[in-house]
């Protein structure tokens, strides 16, 4: 979430696991209680950081273990399957043992998402139009995305 | 942005308003294929939120949203949204590009480029998370079919933060527990919130934790628990207990030190008739001390919502609106007993 160095340094137990806490001033202040979202990430970390000679990056956004490190954020989704391991075991600690999602999920097959996909790139491309003023390609992406929303495309 | 109005909160004629001001659920969802906010460079961030601006604004939606581009709002304008709790402090200070959409009646926000793409909530006055919950998923139902959000096999949607996959959902409630800080009971809260996964957070931000004895109790876990799980457990099981509680202790109160309690209670309401200067933390306290009086029926002729109404209007941005320029801190003192009075008059 924050950049910010730590400023708040707290240890505590949680379900029988000793957590440690560590907190910017400002997400201190926030927090008045210890949230987990703040647990420290040095514990995993540093263990991946021994293991490999080099500091291991993820191969799709180029995030390092110290960088992690620092801002407790992963750099993009593909980062879950790069640190899987370390990444698990946190998730684990901060759910309260929980090792698989339940609950809702984007509807539809492999066609829904690589339709999305499309029109997701559209979007992208449509506004992207705009910004440089390309008003006639601009108005074929709207028609082609509001085909699209009819189930036409 | 408009400040005058009451806020959506305000209202009482809703479940377990004694207690429980406002329910506020949230979503949060990442883009496939992007880094995630923090990672991206300027360009890329504005072309995200450019894109997610469009999603959000178009005409099929359930929803009605405004858009308000935070990279070019005033300082003004970004603290009036914190203080309506349309935006986080994080967004409003953030230098990425970003922005919100907002709901004509204030009662759902979406923000973009938060710690996550999309970070949306729904908000309604007392105790009434389902509302929010099926608000929520119906407008991520309707993003869903033109945006591919990030989803992992196992650990469901991914978030820039590892603690929040699953389903990036929390339910939060903010509690009004007067009668618990002064029986010392409050203590117990915290530990059974502990126990039972629950995080506990003053409402007014930093400094303020516990200001008004306003709390604001959410969920921890998002993984191996679905959504309908956890507002079963939230809506009827959480929320009520504490919300009991907190009664039990108003009970106690007026059995044992009911003289006390009045004695209080109507003092803390002259005091407010009567200030000239108030500070933000003295009118929280003793607008609290109101609010306690009207919900024991010892306080009759102030409705309830206009003390939740004046939690909100006494603090700083919106008291600059009122008088459309800056103000001093002494100046704002004067303003908010000036508020304060007109609105508490007799
Ligand atoms: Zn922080
Ligand atoms: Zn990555």
């Amino acid at each position: 979430m924050c950049n910010k160095p730590a400023v708040v340094h707290d240890t505590h137990i949680i379900d029988g696991t000793k957590r440690e806490i560590h907190l910017c001033a400002e997400h201190a202040a926030e927090h008045g209680f210890a949230d987990i979202k703040h647990v420290s990430m040095a514990s995993f970390t540093t263990k991946v950081g021994s293991a490999a000679v080099q500091s291991p990056s993820c191969p799709t956004c180029g995030t390092t273990v110290p960088q992690i490190r620092q801002s407790s954020l992963l750099g993009c989704p593909d980062c879950y399957d790069a640190f899987d391991k370390p990444i698990g075991r946190l998730i684990g600690q901060s759910q309260y043992g929980a090792t698989h999602h339940v609950g809702r999920r984007p509807a539809g097959n492999d066609e829904d998402v690589s339709r999305r996909h499309e029109t997701q790139r559209l979007m992208h491309e449509l506004e992207a139009a705009v910004a440089a003023e390309q008003y006639e390609r601009a108005a074929a992406i709207r028609d082609e995305l509001a085909k699209r929303s009819r189930g036409e495309g | 942005m408009r400040s005058d109005r009451p806020p959506p909160l305000a209202r009482t004629d809703v479940p377990d308003s004694d207690v429980v001001l406002s329910s506020r659920v949230r979503l949060a969802r990442n883009l496939t294929g992007e880094p995630f906010a923090h990672r991206c460079d300027p360009d890329r961030s504005r072309s995200i939120t450019a894109m997610l601006r469009g999603a959000l604004l178009q005409g099929d939606l359930d929803e009605n949203l405004s858009w308000i581009d935070l990279e070019t709002a005033s300082g003004h304008d970004k603290q009036l949204l914190v203080e309506r709790h349309l935006i986080s402090r994080h967004l409003a200070e953030s230098t990425t590009p970003r922005g919100v959409a907002v709901a004509d009646d204030e009662t759902m926000s979406v923000m973009v480029n938060e710690e996550d793409h999309i970070r949306m909530s729904a908000i309604a006055a007392g105790l009434q998370p389902e509302r929010c919950l099926r608000r929520l998923i119906r407008l991520d139902g309707e993003l869903e079919t033109r945006l591919n959000w990030a989803v992992h096999e196992r650990w469901g949607y991914l978030c820039a933060c590892p603690t929040n996959v699953g389903t990036g959902i929390r339910f939060s409630a903010m509690v009004h527990l007067p009668a618990l800080r002064m029986t010392g009971e409050f203590a117990k809260v915290r530990q059974a919130a502990k126990d039972l996964h629950l995080a506990v957070r003053g409402y007014y931000g930093e400094g303020s934790e516990t200001a008004g004895n306003f709390f604001q109790i959410s969920n921890q876990r998002t993984l191996g628990v679905s959504e309908e799980e956890l507002l079963d457990q939230f809506q009827r099981v959480l929320i009520p207990g504490v919300v009991r509680y907190e009664r039990a202790a108003r009970d106690v109160l007026m059995d044992r030190e009911r003289l006390a309690v009045e004695d209080r209670v109507h003092r803390d309401l002259a005091q407010l008739r009567a200030a000239r200067l108030l500070k933000a933390d003295e009118a929280m306290r003793r607008l609290s001390s109101v609010r306690l009086g009207i919900c024991l029926g010892l306080i009759d002729e102030i409705p309830l919502d206009t003390i939740n109404a004046l939690f909100l209007h006494t603090q700083s941005a919106h008291l600059r609106d009122r008088v459309g320029g800056t103000l001093s801190p002494a100046d704002a003192r004067a303003v908010r007993a000036e508020l304060v009075r007109q609105m508490l008059s007799l």
